[in-house]
């Protein structure tokens, strides 16, 4: 429990996908002028990566890896190289599965999410969550917690990021700087910040 | 050369280019750029994806219902990955081993997805051919610049080689250890977005609110 438990206090501050492995970099600054909007795309991220990390983790264990179709008889077959596309097929399907069921029973949280939620199949961090439990060989346990904490970890780097530039409205940036440019010195502090995180050894 | 197939070629390096100005594919653009030559080995490879995924995508056009044509490019660009993938793990597994897990963020990397869906769907194949080594080549050069500049002044190293000679080995130079660090990329992204823009002025995006003039001060000087 313990275990599972430091894995996710890791997974949120100290290996956080944002800031400290650029993941989803590109929503994360394009979605960022409004706090609203970054709470949203927050929550769909947490949702989707949440379900998506242990729904790859369990393709691998029974599908793709060395022997891994043992249980069907078929023994000798490694087809671990097929990862990244059904990945990528499993990411796709539980989106549009989600965005349905969640139009059917969960109207207002779909309409909280709205355009959100098929942007985020291509979301570097959902990929990124999947590929790096593959990388660290986690368990189903582990890959739920991981997947939750990375979410998680991820829709904090957004909402804050969205606070500092509904201030940063109203400054004067030189103008080569605007947009663009002051958000990424402001990303480069707060990582910067969350570096901090990286003495805690858990 | 026709000046359209130049256009096509160069245009995204400087004026268009896709990591600064269409703020696509920033993800692998900072995390492998501590070193030169990974960064050399991803840009090769976006480069290639994002080719031949617009070759191929292009070349299906016609046939593809629009209803799905999302997932497929997907299958496509992902198979190109995978094999992209696999002569790495083959032909330079230490590379591999440092790319990590970005060598499959290929995948969701929007440059590439972003030009299938943006130029392949509309154009013949030989263009968006073009167009794909255009945009991964404007990523390319914006990838070596900064780690160019995150080797040579973190670790004294270009490509491995010693440039400046570092103190911990008798030389004069102490190394920028931050820059070795992930926050640096951001600063020299920053910093670089700053200085095209100050050369480029139509780059300059506009502002949300106008400052009034301090009207104070400009009565005093009255």
């Amino acid at each position: 429990m313990e275990h599972l438990l430091s894995l996710f206090v890791k997974a949120v501050f100290i290996e956080n996908m944002a800031l400290a492995f650029f993941l989803g970099m590109c929503s994360f600054l394009a979605m960022s002028k409004k706090i609203k909007a970054a709470i949203g795309l927050g929550i769909a991220v947490v949702v989707v990566q949440t379900v998506t990390v242990p729904a790859n983790n369990l393709i691998l264990t029974y599908l793709l890896k060395e022997d891994a179709l043992a249980w069907a008889g078929i023994t000798g077959v490694d087809l671990s190289f097929l990862s990244f596309i059904s990945f990528i097929g499993v990411i796709a399907a539980i989106v549009q599965i989600m965005e349905m069921v969640m139009d059917k029973y969960m109207p207002a949280l779909y309409n909280a999410l709205g355009v959100f939620l098929p942007l985020i199949t291509v979301n570097c961090v959902i990929m990124g969550g999947s590929l790096f439990m593959q990388e660290r060989d986690y368990h189903f346990s582990e890959s739920v917690v991981y997947g939750l904490g990375s979410g998680v970890g991820w829709a904090l780097a957004i909402v804050v990021l969205a606070a500092v530039k509904e201030k940063l409205k109203y400054s004067d940036v030189p103008e080569g700087l605007r947009g663009l440019g002051i958000t990424f010195i402001t990303v480069g502090l707060m990582s910067l910040g969350f570096m901090s995180f990286g003495g805690i050894s858990l | 050369m026709s000046a359209s197939t130049k256009d096509l070629l160069t245009k995204p390096i400087l004026e268009n280019n896709p990591v600064i100005l269409q703020i696509l594919g920033i993800c692998s653009a900072l995390a492998v750029t501590s070193s030169v030559k990974v960064s050399l080995v991803m840009a090769i490879g976006l480069t290639l994806v994002s080719a031949f995924s617009n070759f191929f995508v292009s070349l299906v056009r016609n046939f593809l219902p629009g209803s799905v044509r999302i997932i497929a490019q997907m299958i496509i660009i992902s198979a190109l990955v995978i094999v992209v993938d696999q002569i790495l793990k083959a032909v330079a597994y230490d590379i591999s081993k440092q790319l990590s897990v970005f060598v499959g963020l290929i995948i969701t990397n929007c440059i590439v997805m972003g030009r299938t869906e943006a130029f392949a769907l509309k154009n013949p194949p030989v263009p968006s051919f073009l167009d794909g080594i255009g945009h991964g080549l404007g990523y390319s050069a914006l990838l070596i610049v900064i780690a160019t500049f995150r080797e040579i002044f973190g670790a004294g190293k270009w490509f491995g080689i010693q440039i400046l000679p570092v103190a911990t080995d008798g030389g004069w130079y102490i190394p920028n250890g931050l820059l070795l660090l992930p926050p640096s990329a951001f600063f020299i992204i920053g910093l670089i977005i700053w200085a095209l823009r100050g050369w480029k002025k139509n780059q300059v995006e506009k502002e949300d609110f106008k400052i009034a003039p301090n009207s104070i001060k400009t009565q005093e000087i009255a």
